[in-house]
């Protein structure tokens, strides 16, 4: 038992090794890139371990403080998620769609989201003349514009 | 970076900032004491020390001009779907017509974002909110949609989303089954700038909109307010409205 336990655990390491390289074929889900490193350091916010495991509480939090206290850093902003993970292209997949990146992993893991049933799901160009402030935690700089902008009525 | 770190960096940076200030304000002391007073970086939360409003000057608003509307709803990505008596306004343009005389004026209406605010003391999740800062705002997170705050609000000034909503604006989410009303476009606020509508109305030369600190009695509108009379809307109610208006 134990010894058919630990062939299993072996053969799982190795696939695992192997996986990224044929993520395509495989049953894990194939995660698109994101546009931009945090820092030399690590590649989001947090370490990548902690961000799959952690990233709705950290969301979570950063929601209720921007909502009720206007604390507007970047680091953990939904909106910076976006920018970062999604691509600014016309044709851009929607999280309705496998090649989000959100729902990449969400549908593998049957976890359904509905931060965008109001949150923008592409990257959109910001108001006016207006950035972010840099202040602070300070994630992508990325604030693309998006083509779809003409759906807007007077 | 750790959050610690974060704010003594941000001190630092405060302290070294002020005192470039304090040399520079023998130059020019209403203006800077006007910036500074708004300055907030971006991981401080906001504080009662501000009360954000706005003077809407009605003998400058021109019958219509709808600029302030249209900046409004390209701002926040207000679509319609035809059915004026549902869709989404968070300004409009209001007609007010002396019966006796015949004299008519307009002026823009929108959440008058009360002191003491109807729609968050009949909300019964807490959704309905007001800021430190006097902005009164809907947290859609919690939001369940029961319109009791609709029914509240002496303005008419919210609306509901009936319908499923598709590329909403990043720093406007918004969603069907939610209530939704003027955010005095808090995310250009929280970054030193004025609402969409009053920089639509100030960029056309209208000039009928000032927004700024009540609280600070330097800024623009506060100077305008003692200045001149101004009323607002169902005084009679005593909620203290942050918008005021003149000539009406």
């Amino acid at each position: 038992m134990i010894k058919h336990s630990l062939v299993i655990l072996v053969s799982g390491l190795l696939l695992g090794m192997v996986m990224p390289g044929y993520a395509g074929d495989s049953l894990l889900p194939e995660v698109p890139a994101a546009q931009a490193r945090y820092s030399d350091a690590q590649g989001c916010v947090e370490p990548t371990a902690d961000m799959r495991k952690n990233h709705m509480k950290y969301i979570l939090h950063q929601r209720d403080e921007t909502m009720h206290q206007g604390v507007r850093t970047k680091q953990y902003s939904l909106v910076e998620c976006i920018n970062c993970h999604v691509s600014d292209a016309p044709d851009a997949p929607r999280v309705s769609s496998e090649e989000h990146f959100c729902n990449s992993c969400h549908s593998y893991a049957a976890v359904s989201i509905d931060c965008f049933q109001c949150h923008a799901d592409r990257p959109v160009k910001t108001s006016g003349t207006h950035a972010m402030p840099a202040v602070g935690k300070s994630g992508s700089e990325i604030m693309p514009v998006l083509a779809s902008e003409e759906t807007i009525h007077e | 970076m750790s959050d610690q770190s974060n704010f003594d960096q941000y001190r630092r940076r405060f302290l070294g900032g002020s005192a470039a200030t304090v040399a520079g304000m023998a130059l020019a002391p209403g203006v800077l004491l006007h910036e500074i007073g708004h300055a907030k970086p971006a991981d401080q939360a906001v504080s009662d020390e501000v009360r954000w409003g706005m003077l809407i000057d009605s003998n400058k608003c021109a019958e219509g001009c709808n600029d302030c509307v249209k900046a409004c709803n390209d701002e926040h990505g207000l679509t319609g779907f035809d059915r004026p008596a549902t869709d989404a306004q968070w300004i409009r343009k209001v007609t007010l017509k002396d019966k006796e005389t015949g004299y008519t004026q307009t002026l823009p209406l929108l959440c008058q974002h009360c002191e003491k605010p109807p729609c968050v003391d009949v909300c019964p999740t807490g959704a309905s909110f007001k800021r430190e800062d006097g902005i009164v705002l809907v947290d859609k997170h919690i939001c369940i949609g029961c319109r009791y705050c609709m029914m509240a609000c002496p303005y008419k000034a919210r609306s509901f989303i009936h319908e499923t909503l598709q590329d909403q604006k990043p720093y406007s989410p918004r969603g069907k089954g939610t209530v939704e009303s003027c955010t005095f476009c808090v995310h250009r606020v929280d970054n030193d700038e004025t609402p969409a509508c009053v920089e639509a109305c100030t960029a056309e030369n209208h000039n009928a909109m000032v927004f700024g600190d009540m609280n600070d009695p330097s800024s623009a509108i506060s100077q305008q307010l003692k200045q001149y009379n101004s009323r607002q809307i169902r005084a009679d109610l005593q909620l203290n409205t942050g918008v005021r208006y003149r000539g009406i």
